[in-house]
């Protein structure tokens, strides 16, 4: 079974279609890139497949659950995280930790345990009783990530998540996203770094609402005749009528 | 003798509370240049650009635009800088036309005046003048902010991360659009935390921690590295990151999209050797070539102390430790 399916995903605004009849399935424990100009449908193709918006016709599956009917059981099943991390500056990294394993459901008894050993894994043990806030960016990313999983959820969703970090932060970010997938956690990333496109096993390229290409990056290069992801983006969305975001 | 410089600053500090956001920043921007401030978030870019653009005044040190002292002539400097800061700030609920209209008069001008130097940019947004700004997309608000910083023709246009979150297709655009302004004679000081955008800057400053870590044209700082660079590939990549970096001769190894970079110090690297040691981990496929740096290299480069890819705790900001309001 596919962690992420659609079938003929279509989401129309008025008489805006801002996704058009997109179809794609991605496998459990994947590292899936979901490519795109600004405008071209991607956030609001990851709204409709994380149950936050009602598809206006087509269908999608997500961990096994119908993304319209069963919304609840997908959200039980997901982590998502966002540039815009949704830590709470003001509580304290435990206080965080807490917070977001009650909420995913994380059984009380597990969430002491399981928070001692996230901030092992991430090093931030001395961090326990800092503010968020106080905390550099790329802690901040690498606790958002880790809080986005913390109840193991079978796909994370990831919405830019490496925007603004520096270069060895962003690398060794997707170190941990790699960690994730070889855990088994199917990762659904959408990303403006073209080097970070090649670090997927597959991505797709939306442009106006539609998949205008799907495949390997290796393969996309191959097709295109592109030395570089980065040609291969300019030679699809360069042609987008839809003016930017 | 160079041209007198057209911004100029000379040991700039500035702090908020604990954090040193700015910790002794000097350097020169000559007349039509097109200079770039490259690093990530935190790392005082936002703050120098205000400062600069008479919006923030520095703790300690000074800066000149055009000649004139920041602090002692903030009003006059309003008149000669357009900018564009990282938030989009115009007026949402005036239309595009009343929007450029009503900076134009701000600045004592007209949008006929000077509406050559927007008339490319403007062009674009022509068709939607009556609708409001609130109601553009991310793209069109960012062309109308630059219309509206241009429209008294500045002589030094600060943008403040412009492509921030921008896909690759619209960044390209603006850069040629910036490169059309400096045709036109208007100095350009643009912040970015994307590191493959330094190319499309005359020169550049690498700034983290509130400091510079480098200054120069892009080609200069390339030329710098210190090390010897090699693009390594193989069938398991990930798996290959972990054996690069247990590889004594590797002084750091990092992810590059395709490929992984491996710096090694100048002679002490073979790549044939590196190829049969990973073949002998059981990696296929290997190949290791020798490749230029990138900007992006060079700044992981120059950031080594806390970034050889081999420390995963380090901290992402150059900030001294002690500037993170850790709790005692």
């Amino acid at each position: 079974m596919s962690a992420i399916e659609a079938r003929e995903l279509t989401k129309a605004f008025g008489d805006f279609v801002a996704v058009d009849h997109i179809g794609f399935s991605v496998e459990a424990g994947e590292i899936f890139g979901f490519l795109g100009a600004n405008g071209a449908g991607k956030t609001t193709a990851m709204r409709m497949l994380c149950g936050l918006l009602a598809p206006s016709s087509g269908s999608g599956s997500v961990a096994g659950f119908d993304i319209e009917t069963q919304s609840e059981k997908v959200k039980a099943r997901i982590g998502y995280m966002s540039q815009k991390f949704s830590l709470y500056e003001d509580l304290k990294v435990w206080e965080n930790i807490r917070l977001y394993a009650g909420v995913y459901g994380v059984p009380e008894r597990d969430i002491g345990p399981k928070s001692d050993a996230l901030l092992a894994d991430l090093g931030l043990q001395s961090e326990r009783e800092c503010f968020v806030g106080a905390l550099p960016l790329g802690w901040k990313q690498k606790l958002a990530f880790s809080v986005a999983i913390v109840h193991e959820p079978k796909i994370v969703f990831l919405d830019e998540p490496t925007g603004g970090v520096d270069p060895a932060t962003r690398r060794r970010f997707w170190e941990q996203i790699y960690g994730a997938a070889d855990r088994g956690i199917t990762v659904f990333v959408t990303t403006h770094y073209m080097d970070e496109a090649e670090y997927c096993n597959r991505v797709s390229i939306m442009v106006d609402g539609r998949i205008r290409a799907m495949d390997t990056p290796r393969a996309l290069k191959a097709r295109f005749g592109a030395p570089s992801m980065e040609e291969v983006f300019h030679d699809l969305a360069r042609g987008a009528e839809r003016a930017g975001d | 003798m160079k041209a007198v410089a057209m911004v100029e600053a000379r040991g700039l500090k500035r702090r908020y509370g604990e954090v040193e956001a700015l910790a002794g920043i000097d350097f020169g921007v000559e007349p039509g240049e097109v200079f770039g401030l490259i690093g990530p978030d935190g790392a005082g870019k936002t703050t120098l650009v205000r400062i600069l653009a008479t919006l923030l005044l520095p703790d300690e040190g000074s800066a000149w635009v055009d000649g004139l002292d920041v602090a002692a002539a903030a009003a006059a400097i309003r008149s000669r800088v357009g900018y564009v800061p990282g938030r989009f700030s115009l007026y949402q609920d005036l239309s595009v036309e009343e929007n450029l209209k009503f900076f134009a008069t701000l600045f004592g001008t007209t949008v006929e005046e000077n509406y050559s130097l927007v008339a490319d940019i403007y062009g674009r947004l022509e068709p939607f003048k009556r609708r409001k700004a609130g109601a553009l997309s991310g793209g069109m608000k960012q062309k109308l902010a630059l219309c509206c910083a241009l429209i008294h023709r500045p002589k030094v246009l600060f943008l403040d991360e412009p492509t921030t979150g921008v896909d690759p297709v619209s960044r390209k655009e603006f850069w040629e659009m910036l490169g059309e302004l400096k045709d036109e004679g208007i100095t350009v000081i643009v912040s970015t935390p994307y590191m493959d955008e330094a190319g499309r800057c005359d020169r550049i400053a690498l700034i983290q921690g509130g400091r510079f870590l480098d200054v120069d044209a892009p080609a200069a700082i390339v030329g710098r590295y210190s090390k010897e660079l090699y693009a390594v590939r193989g069938e398991r990549m990930s798996a290959m990151l972990a054996d690069l970096r247990a590889y004594g001769k590797a002084v750091s190894c990092f992810a590059f999209g395709e490929s992984h970079h491996v710096a090694a110090e100048p002679g002490a690297l073979d790549p044939g050797e590196l190829a049969a040691y990973l073949a002998a981990k059981g990696h296929a496929g290997v190949e290791v070539e020798r490749v230029p740096p990138t900007i992006e290299d060079c700044f992981l480069d120059v950031t080594a102390g806390g970034a050889s890819g081999r420390a995963p705790g380090a901290s992402s900001r150059g900030a001294p430790r002690g500037g993170r309001g850790r709790k005692p």
